[in-house]
């Protein structure tokens, strides 16, 4: 043992674990969005678990071609299922594009083009809660919310004919409950990214970050927003597809 | 908030050096997500219509939901590049989930059963 090379007993060891640095590489503000997003998506996972069991139990679920085929805002009520979502969806993906650009014009310090990304991402945020805003709108006007149902003919167009009027009444309770708590805590998170990118966007343009020194805080608002982004893709496939 | 950031860059924990996303790449991830939402639309207005059980569609929604995370985690979310140590500890406990879901979708079929008696 001792006939091989000897390692000098006061060598500074300079491994990522050895203390005095940060073994991840990342800032620690980052890491403990990253920290953060991960508690969350137990969260999320929660409840969309629950809400997988529930609807996997119940005999029958109103299908989501019946339930989401109107496109609120327009004159169409009937035959578009997945349009309006379609767009929803459509513009968070963009407003998550139009975010990670902010992120690469923070690493160019490009205060402008930041700005300019950045006011996209609020503008996609606030065009996805307008949508969300009409979709409930139209939900209620329906009868569903919180521990409503519609009236029998109306809830009759969700099932297929010959459904027991009893099941129909339990599984609409359920969906309903389950689509408002759930679409609706991811529609807080929306609200909040939107508040937090607001802010952000102030900063950029009082020039906070041009002097730190580095755009770091738009990378972790940028986490942030993708995960919004990233629940929204969840709650689309077993809302609105499955 | 402002001073912790700046010390903590001057002692170099900065990264961004390696390989990042450019333009070019951010632009295909979009295409690549947009083209998957496509899929699964296609899937549900043209394809699910003619089959009345959705046994085989479900799963196959599922495996595109997944790849589109990994697309969202992995480029936009830039822990594709990030330390492994960092991306493990993110990832791993994640796996905790699927305990849940074995747990909740045994505990539905004894709901299903409670129905019936």
């Amino acid at each position: 043992m001792s006939t091989a090379v000897t390692q000098p007993v006061d060598e500074v060891k300079s491994t990522p674990w050895s203390g005095g640095r940060s073994p991840f590489n990342v800032e620690y503000g980052k890491m403990m969005m990253w920290f953060f997003l991960l508690s969350d998506a137990f969260t999320f996972s929660s409840l969309l678990i629950s809400y997988g069991a529930l609807r996997f139990s119940a005999p029958v679920w109103p299908a989501p071609s019946l339930v989401f085929q109107s496109v609120p805002g327009t004159s169409i009520e009937h035959g578009a299922p997945l349009v309006f979502v379609g767009i929803m969806t459509f513009i968070l993906i963009a407003s998550s594009v139009t975010m990670v650009l902010a992120v690469e014009a923070g690493h160019r310090n490009a205060k402008k083009e930041v700005v300019t990304w950045m006011l996209f991402t609020i503008l996609g945020g606030l065009m996805f809660l307008s949508c969300q805003a009409l979709e409930w709108n139209h939900l209620h006007s329906e009868g569903f919310w919180w521990g409503h149902v519609p009236n029998a003919t109306t809830m009759q167009e969700f099932f297929k004919a010959g459904v027991p009027f009893s099941q129909q009444t339990m599984t609409s309770h359920q969906f309903a409950n389950l689509f408002f708590t759930i679409t609706g805590f991811h529609g807080f998170h929306v609200f909040s990214g939107v508040v937090i990118n607001i802010i952000i966007t102030i900063n950029v343009l009082l020039g906070t970050y041009q002097k730190r020194g580095s755009y770091l805080m738009i990378e972790k608002v940028g986490l942030y927003w993708h995960f919004v982004d990233l629940v929204w893709v969840f709650v689309f496939t077993f809302f609105y597809l499955v | 908030m402002s001073s912790e950031t700046t010390n903590v860059h001057a002692e170099g924990a900065e990264h961004g050096e390696h390989e990042g996303m450019t333009k070019k790449r951010i632009l295909k991830i979009f295409y690549i997500l947009t083209a998957i939402t496509c899929v699964e639309f296609f899937i549900a207005l043209v394809i699910a219509p003619h089959y009345r059980t959705s046994l085989l569609i479900n799963p196959i929604y599922i495996v595109l939901t997944l790849l589109k995370a990994y697309f969202i985690v992995a480029f936009f979310m830039h822990l594709k590049f990030e330390k492994v140590g960092l991306a493990l500890a993110i990832i791993v406990p994640i796996l905790f989930i699927i305990g849940l879901i074995l747990v909740l979708t045994n505990e539905s079929h004894y709901w299903i059963g409670l129905r019936h008696v």
